[in-house]
């Protein structure tokens, strides 16, 4: 049985503006019948102040499927547009005091519903662009797909770099045998495409990164500061931010904030910006997000 | 109102007299039964008894021909794996695609490994096709490994045919009979299986001990070697409790055979007919004429599993569920896409597994519940109007991803 918080729990048994919305102007459907989730999002949004005034859901899933839909239409009545779209999938989960690693993605398809029913009202086209694979790391909630892509852009060949690049296989090491089938699988790839005597095996760092000259603690904090600092407009472009909060040896804290923060999301921010570190930095860091630093 | 559990084909309660006979072994008789002293010399006697019951439960030759283990899953690995040592000439392993994991996962593991794995469709009502089972033997088959019944719908698998055909083709045959026995009357003398699986806590014994029967003169390699426990076949100081406890629970279930498939069975199609007469847009799925005479699986269609399961257990009902939700992965049960069931229907499948232990009036008290809680789920899912489903569901409302 699911280790469900009691929120997520009363939510369940008494879900809130369930059912039809009486002529919404924002409709948001997403989800798959395949994996056993798909939800409908109905806003009624005020023209003049593009204020929430009422939202309801329709859900077909699982316990917490539904709890994270009931929570999404607490969270968003009565914010403006703007407002919402800033509540992430990780603030739908620390509203109902949290999720199974497993369910995170309830969360994120509540955000993705808010995201479509809002583009729904303003007359735009929402495309989803990430594809959810099989769990594969429990300890930090990485999927097989995104492993897989970060393997193939990066030709990592061992756990250890999939570990550094995507945190996945960082915690109890139960997954390692599942990301070593992935580098199997794409090694694989490699050895049958026509490039493959071209192809140099990656080094165990990043060869650019290699032959950088070794920095002193001032230059190299220099250098972090100035990699996100290049970083920053792109995300904030996407309603996000990010600030450095402490530099330890090989790991950098982090906090993702707005737009970022939420589980595979934040994953994917933070493998994204760790890759450059590692790069500019010409060594290996481990990006990490402060609310770790304690763990650490 | 005590709680109502129908969840018998994932686990049993323990039978009382299995508990009391188990006992003194923890505590008086805690010996191991190959020393020489008297803390265990009852030990040995006790576990050629409990060997003496299996036997008789599934109507084997020989008493040597039962093998103790820790579960069914090792049961299971034990029989395939041996087989594929035992003869290397032959590298094909023939099973069926609605298997348990602990068949399919060492399949798809022993794959990537190089061997010829062929998995047998099934039909709509889970059925398997005989000549596509006939036309997958060969001189490489190695073993063909098909369930005697399936632990999600209960379909019953024709294993006594199969293993003749598969002797045909001099191939071993491996059964992973852990529903089966104790609710189907087996007769193994009788038949041309090889390597049989069962697993103590299907039929009120504990969990963690099992048994492969091994056929006199069936080729054999061990899993574990070590000791001389089991004749070497499986070392490992015995769980003597266990099977003391394994030993009484086959006795018990042969007692109550006749039982299962008359009282059991008639509680059972109580419990289906009156959930389906109440509930529309539901249907039992997998083959209902020739089932386990204890379980009753049924889909349905436009509400999802773990849902209904939650709200079952706050009425005090305990069911399971093949959604995907319920175990964490992207897919539902594969028994359930295997029978071609659509995954508006299969997200919903619930299945009710009976034992002797339940009643009449619980069974009304289900039919009671079941009905309100499928209609609640409805209410709130997007398949479904005010009045039925949508006119067509999945085009009705087609998300933006999948
Ligand atoms: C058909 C079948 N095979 C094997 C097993 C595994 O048995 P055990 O839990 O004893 O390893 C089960 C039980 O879940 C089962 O239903």
């Amino acid at each position: 049985m699911w280790d469900y918080s009691e929120k997520v729990k009363e939510h369940f048994f008494n879900p809130r503006n369930a059912g039809a919305l009486d002529s919404p102007n924002g409709v948001g459907d997403v989800g798959s019948i395949k994996c056993g989730d798909a939800l409908r999002l109905m806003l009624k949004v005020d023209p003049e102040s593009e204020t929430i005034l009422d939202a309801s859901f329709q859900t077909f899933g699982c316990g917490s499927a539904i709890a994270s839909s009931s929570a999404l239409t607490e969270i968003i009545k009565g914010k403006t547009l703007d407002e919402a779209l800033k509540v992430s999938n990780q603030d739908i989960a620390d509203w109902l005091d949290g999720l199974p690693p497993e369910k995170m993605h309830c969360s994120v398809m509540g955000r993705e519903a808010l995201q479509a029913a809002i583009a729904n009202y303003r007359g735009e086209e929402w495309k989803d662009d990430h594809e959810e694979g099989a769990l594969i790391c429990k300890c930090f909630a990485i999927d097989a797909v995104l492993i897989e892509d970060v393997v193939r852009a990066n030709d990592l060949t061992s756990v250890e770099q999939v570990a550094n690049y995507t945190k996945a296989g960082g915690g109890c090491a139960s997954c390692h045998e599942g990301i070593e089938e992935i580098l199997a699988k794409v090694a694989k790839e490699h050895c049958t495409a026509p490039t493959a005597a071209t192809r140099a095996t990656p080094a165990a760092v990043p060869a650019a990164a290699a032959a950088a000259p070794r920095l002193t603690s001032f230059q190299r904090m220099r250098k972090i500061e100035e990699t996100i600092e290049a970083i920053r407009p792109m995300l904030q472009r996407d309603h996000g931010d990010i600030e450095i909060v402490e530099i330890d040896g090989k790991n950098i804290y982090v906090n993702l904030k707005g737009a970022c923060v939420g589980c595979m999301m934040e994953a994917a921010t933070l493998n994204g910006v760790q890759t450059k570190l590692v790069e500019a930095l010409g060594e290996f860091v481990r990006l990490l997000p402060a609310s770790q630093m304690a763990k650490a | 109102m005590a709680p109502i559990y129908l969840d018998n084909n994932a686990t049993t309660a323990c039978d009382p007299a299995v508990v009391a006979a188990m006992l003194p072994f923890f505590t008086e008789q805690f010996g191991n039964p190959s020393s020489m002293h008297s803390f265990g010399n009852k030990v040995g006697f006790a576990i050629k008894e409990a060997r003496a019951k299996v036997q008789a439960l599934l109507g084997a030759e020989h008493d040597s021909e039962i093998i103790f283990t820790s579960c069914g899953t090792e049961s299971d690995s034990t029989a395939i794996l041996s087989a594929l040592k035992a003869q290397p000439e032959r590298n094909q392993i023939i099973t069926t695609a609605v298997e348990h994991p602990a068949v399919l996962t060492l399949c798809d593991y022993l794959e990537k490994e190089g061997y010829v794995v062929t998995r047998l469709g099934v039909d709509k009502r889970g059925r398997l096709d005989m000549d596509e089972y006939r036309a997958a033997l060969g001189p490489r088959t190695a073993i063909v490994s098909a369930m005697w019944a399936n632990n999600e719908s209960g379909t019953i698998f024709p294993v006594e045919a199969m293993a003749e055909m598969a002797h045909a083709a001099g191939a071993q045959f491996h059964t992973d009979a852990v529903q089966a026995v104790g609710k189907l009357p087996i007769d193994l003398k009788k038949t041309k299986i090889d390597l049989l699986s069962l697993s103590g806590h299907k039929l009120h014994a504990p969990k963690g001990v099992g048994v492969l029967y091994l056929r006199r003169g069936a080729r054999f390699r061990p899993l574990l070697r070590g000791g001389h426990q089991e004749r070497g076949r499986r070392a490992g100081t015995e769980n003597a409790a266990s099977i003391v406890g394994l030993g009484v629970a086959a006795e018990q279930a042969m007692t109550h055979m006749a039982f299962e498939n008359t009282e059991v069975k008639r509680l059972r199609d109580r419990l289906e007919a009156g959930i389906l007469a109440q509930v529309p847009r539901a249907f039992p799925t997998g083959d209902v004429t020739n089932r386990l005479p204890n379980t009753s699986n049924i889909a349905f269609e436009f509400v999802e599993g773990e849902a209904i399961l939650l709200l079952l257990n706050k009425a005090g009902i305990a069911a399971s569920s093949g959604s995907a939700c319920t175990s964490g992965s992207l897919e539902p049960s594969h028994v359930m896409r295997a029978m071609g069931i659509p995954y508006t229907a299969a997200h919903g499948t619930t299945r009710f597994s009976l034992s002797r232990y339940n009643t009449e009036a619980e069974m009304n008290r289900v039919i009671a519940a079941v009905p309100p809680v499928i209609a609640q789920l409805r209410k709130i899912s997007p398949y479904w109007g005010d009045k039925g489903p949508a006119e067509n569901p999945e085009a009705d409302f087609a998300p933006q991803y999948a």
